[in-house]
């Protein structure tokens, strides 16, 4: 078995609840342009129970092959039936590259395959690319707490698996029209000393908009003081139309909830807009949200490192510019 | 019962800076600490052995002055430590890592074994669910609690959106959040003991049964091709202002870039 | 001699030095104000094992040396002065008197609750006509039958009213002087024993000083500490390890206000540079850090000597006479080098300089550590 044999990407199309993960369609999106590099093709892989017809979309965003498992071992995710699944998969059309979202799942499920495999593995990969020379995949991603970039490659073993945070690929243009090979793949599931039971599945209840999705953000840190505080960052989310995020700290401290901390243990989020009010700026929280297009800082200490990545700072009391800033973009938005 | 921990000494990174001039980092004087994941997956494994009076014991890959964290461990109340230490296990990536440890681990007894879910150097969360793969035991990853009863752990296992309450039984490993638990902490007694009654067994390369070419460098598929510092995005623009002055320069921006 | 740290005691400073930045610094300021006894704060240290450092495991202490005892008051004092002279006071002048002097049933029924943490201690030595004249007792303790009847009072007691175990000093016979005075050890709640004064102070304002009453209290007759006659050496040897205490308590907060000038003069800025550059501010500040350090050695010093030595009168003397002083001279410059600031209660110097100055007073003033010095010297 040499290199030579692995040909092909694939991508495990997370699912839940049988609706595919938005970070599935990104990662067969950039899939698709290591594919035109390496001249091969696109495989998706989804496994679950009744997931069938998730087959379509991932072709509609890209996939030229979609392999399907389903299976009731699969219904809700486990590590063990999900890890002899890929392996299977794996096994039989031996791709080169294989891509997961760096989720809860996929952080789970690809170190185990990976061993399993006895193959190496990215984690949360903010860049790939091929090689040109050796057309090995050249994986890029941040280390000690996001303060350094290294670039990893895999050149003796396959596949090269890696995982990808959502919000970081771009997903292709949606189209409905193309058609692609959908193949079902019947494994046994055989339940071994490695299976675990689920309980229970309790989902969490939450109204609020998930902050990945949001154009603009106005996120608070320490320096916001207090829970009741950030009724100021609130009060000028809706008045601008955005979602109130926050950094590990006022998390840990409960002020806000963990849907919405940006950062390296929290989301990482690319809105249109991005005020960081309070925040210090340390690295980690940066590393989740330093690719918003604009960023505007707020905060007492002018040598906070927030300023080094904003595009604009504002060395000041968050407590009266935010309630006056807030005033006046309501007044803006009634004059229009 | 009895559970072990794995732990790994890793440098703060909250306090890591970056040289502004050459753009690398700066590592002198920055302190070591128990990472803030293993730490959480520790105290949780202390709070059982508080409730069921399981013995609770630390292993860590890593150089010598690893000790520290074990001996810290041990301070908060783990009962005895493993380091695993050799030249040879050196240059690994994470499938080699978890080959070192878990051929540690095969030399110990365990029955429930807890890992962090990811260090604060690496961030990869991939060591806890390999070494699981090596040792052929079923793996609960992103634990929100912990508990036991009889030979089955019940584990409050996280995703984005909902959690899932997941029976495994033991042997078994479970990687831990840094936000389950507030560790406890060390007690001077304890500080003490660790130093003075307390033991650290030392694995070298000699007492485990792995193949040279399944650990350090060589026993590693992934490669560092290059490591750089993170390019610095040039530096916007500063201002300090009254607080109205500030809003009103705020609007004007917003409007300039098109916001509104 | 190496005067590095041994890999114990830098994991006990980490130890002492995170618990006071995440559990009391917080409060420190509020402590101040409100003048309330931190009973949060003494709750956790009671679990950690903190007010029994220096007590063996086998009376439930932490069985660690007095350095370490000392680091703790240390840290603690480093952000709050009122966290620790109540971990001070509770080891120094009550525990460990039990521990030295105390029968087998004493040391069972009281020392190990105290190093337990599940009993706060204080000692009652000074009354309002005996300060540094310790000798000069009133409260009187007469025998009847199988009890001691104490009439009399104390006052300025640090944990007064908060404590639940008093050693007292009483005069049991007025015609031998200082020989006939002799240590008792009080429980909260005994009849006749009851709380006058609160003390307002100028500073370790959240630390609880409180006049102790004795009208009629009977004691069982078991509760004399130590031999008869014996109270005023006890009260001296006590008194010796209690400086150690406040020394340390004095070097803490020399060393707080250091660490807070040295943070605000690097942000301050003035004339177009922060005042660090300025080579006045970099005088007084070479000044208080050697003075912090000189005071740190010779703390560590008398407290090793404790613990190694038999008589160590000397060495905490020193200690405790160049600490506090250090400790005034600091804090006033820390005051001083924030400028305007610095007299506001928004930063906290203004308060670890209200309560440096106590350190020159209590368990001895510094005229008294010279009386000491001066007798051993010469």
């Amino acid at each position: 078995m040499s290199l030579q044999d692995y040909k092909g990407i694939l991508v495990f199309a997370q699912q839940f609840d049988c609706q595919i993960s938005g970070v599935s369609y990104e990662l067969i999106g950039k899939a698709k342009e290591l594919a035109a590099d390496l001249d091969t093709e696109v495989m998706a892989v989804v496994l679950g129970e009744g997931v069938k017809s998730l087959a379509d979309s991932l072709v509609a965003y890209g996939a030229d092959r979609v392999i399907v498992v389903d299976d009731k071992e699969l219904k809700e995710y486990t590590t063990e039936p999900y890890t002899h699944a890929m392996v299977s998969v794996i096994e039989k059309y031996k791709p080169e590259i294989v891509l997961y979202g760096a989720t809860a799942i996929g952080r789970d499920l690809a170190p185990r395959v990976s061993a399993r495999v006895k193959t190496g593995l990215t984690a949360d990969c903010t860049k790939l690319e091929v090689d040109a020379e050796t057309k090995n995949l050249r994986m890029t991603r941040p280390a000690f707490g996001g303060n350094i970039m290294a670039t990893i490659v895999c050149p003796d073993n396959r596949p090269q698996m890696a995982t990808v945070r959502p919000g970081v690929m771009q997903r292709a243009n949606k189209d409905t029209k193309r058609t692609a090979a959908i193949e079902e793949l019947n494994l046994e599931f055989a339940k071994n000393n490695n299976y675990v039971e689920v309980v229970e599945v309790i989902k969490k209840v939450t109204d609020k908009v998930d902050i990945m999705d949001a154009k603009i953000l106005v996120a608070g840190g320490r320096g916001v003081g207090s829970k009741e505080n950030f009724k100021l960052l609130q009060d000028l989310a809706d008045a601008i139309g955005g979602e109130v995020a926050s950094s590990r700290a006022c998390v840990d401290c409960q002020w806000t909830e963990k849907e919405q901390q940006v950062g390296q243990t929290g989301k990482t989020v690319r809105p249109n807009l991005y005020f960081a009010i309070g925040i210090s700026g340390a690295i980690q929280h940066l590393a989740g949200m330093e690719e918003s297009d604009l960023i505007i800082a707020i905060n007492k200490d002018e040598t906070a490192p927030i300023f080094d990545v904003a595009d604009f700072g504002i060395v000041g009391d968050l407590n009266k510019i935010i309630p006056q800033l807030t005033q006046k973009i309501k007044a803006e938005i009634a004059n229009k | 019962m009895k559970i072990v921990v794995c732990i790994k000494q890793v440098p703060d990174t909250n306090e890591v800076k970056l040289d502004p001039v050459t753009g690398t980092l700066i590592r002198d004087g920055v302190p070591s600490i128990i990472n803030p994941d293993d730490k959480a997956g520790l105290e949780a494994a202390l709070a059982l052995k508080d409730q069921l009076g399981a013995t609770v014991s630390v292993i860590t890959m890593g150089p010598m002055q690893a000790d520290a964290v074990l001996r810290e461990a041990m301070a908060m109340g783990a009962d005895d430590a493993y380091l695993v230490t050799d030249r040879a296990f050196g240059g690994a990536d994470t499938l080699a890592t978890s080959t070192t440890l878990a051929a540690a681990l095969k030399k110990i007894n365990y029955d429930l074994i807890i890992a962090g879910r990811q260090a604060i150097d690496g961030d990869t969360a991939q060591v806890g669910p390999q070494i699981a793969e090596h040792l052929n035991i079923p793996n609960v990853s992103y634990a929100e609690d912990i508990k036991v009863e009889g030979n089955t752990v019940i584990v409050k296992r996280q995703y984005e959106d909902r959690y899932h309450t997941v029976k495994v039984q033991m042997p078994c490993l479970v990687t831990a959040l840094g936000e389950m638990n507030t560790p406890r902490y060390m007690t001077p007694g304890g500080i003490f003991d660790a130093y003075r009654s307390k033991e650290v067994t030392i694995f070298t390369r000699a007492d485990l049964d792995v193949e040279d070419s399944t650990i350090g460098l060589k026993g590693s598929p992934t490669k560092v091709a290059q490591s750089f510092p993170k390019s610095v995005k040039a530096a916007g623009v500063k201002v300090t202002m009254d607080s109205e002055d500030a809003a009103d320069y705020i609007v004007e921006k917003l409007k300039e870039k098109f916001v509104f | 001699m190496d005067f590095s740290l041994s890999k114990e005691h830098e994991m006990a400073r980490t130890l002492f030095r995170d618990f006071a930045e995440t559990e009391v610094k917080p409060l420190a300021q509020e402590v101040d104000e409100t003048e309330e006894f931190p009973r949060g704060t003494v709750a956790k240290m009671n679990k950690l094992g903190f007010m029994g450092i220096p007590v063996g495991k086998e009376y439930g202490g932490q069985g660690c040396d007095t350095l370490t005892y000392a680091m703790c008051v240390e840290e603690l004092s480093r952000v709050c002065g009122t966290t620790g002279v109540i971990v001070s006071a509770h080891t120094s002048l009550c525990a460990e008197p039990i521990k030295k002097f105390g029968t087998e049933e004493q040391k069972q029924k009281y020392l190990v609750p105290l190093a337990k943490g599940e009993k706060l201690g204080a000692f009652g030595l000074t009354e309002p006509g005996a300060g540094t004249d310790a000798a000069g007792q009133q409260t009187k303790a007469i025998l009847d039958g199988d009890e001691y009847v104490l009439n009399g009072s104390k006052i300025f007691i640090t944990n007064g009213k908060e404590a639940d175990i008093y050693i007292i000093f009483a005069m049991t016979d007025k015609s031998k002087g200082t020989k006939g005075i002799s240590a008792f050890i009080v429980e909260k709640g005994t009849k006749g024993f009851t709380f006058g004064t609160k003390e307002k102070k100028m500073g370790i304002r959240g630390s609880a000083t409180y006049e102790l009453i004795f009208v009629d209290c009977r004691i069982p007759k078991e509760n004399l500490l130590g031999a008869i006659g014996k109270g005023f050496g006890i009260a001296m040897t006590t008194l010796d390890g209690g400086r150690i205490g406040i020394a340390s308590q004095a070097l803490g907060l020399a060393q707080g206000a250091l660490d807070s000038t040295i943070a605000y003069v690097k942000e301050r800025k003035q004339f177009g540079r922060s005042i660090s550059k300025f080579q006045n501010t970099q005088f007084e500040i070479a000044d208080m850090a050697t003075k912090v350090e000189a005071a740190r050695l010779l703390v560590y010093k008398a407290a090793m000597a404790k613990d190694t030595q038999k008589k160590f009168s000397l060495e905490a003397a020193m200690a405790k006479l160049y600490a506090a002083e250090v400790a005034m001279e600091v804090t006033t410059k820390a005051v001083q080098l924030h400028g305007g600031y610095g007299y506001t209660r928004e930063y906290d110097v203004e308060r670890m300089m209200r309560d440096a100055k106590i350190t020159e007073i209590y368990e001895g003033t510094s005229e008294v550590q010279k009386m000491v010095i001066a007798g051993s010297v010469l």
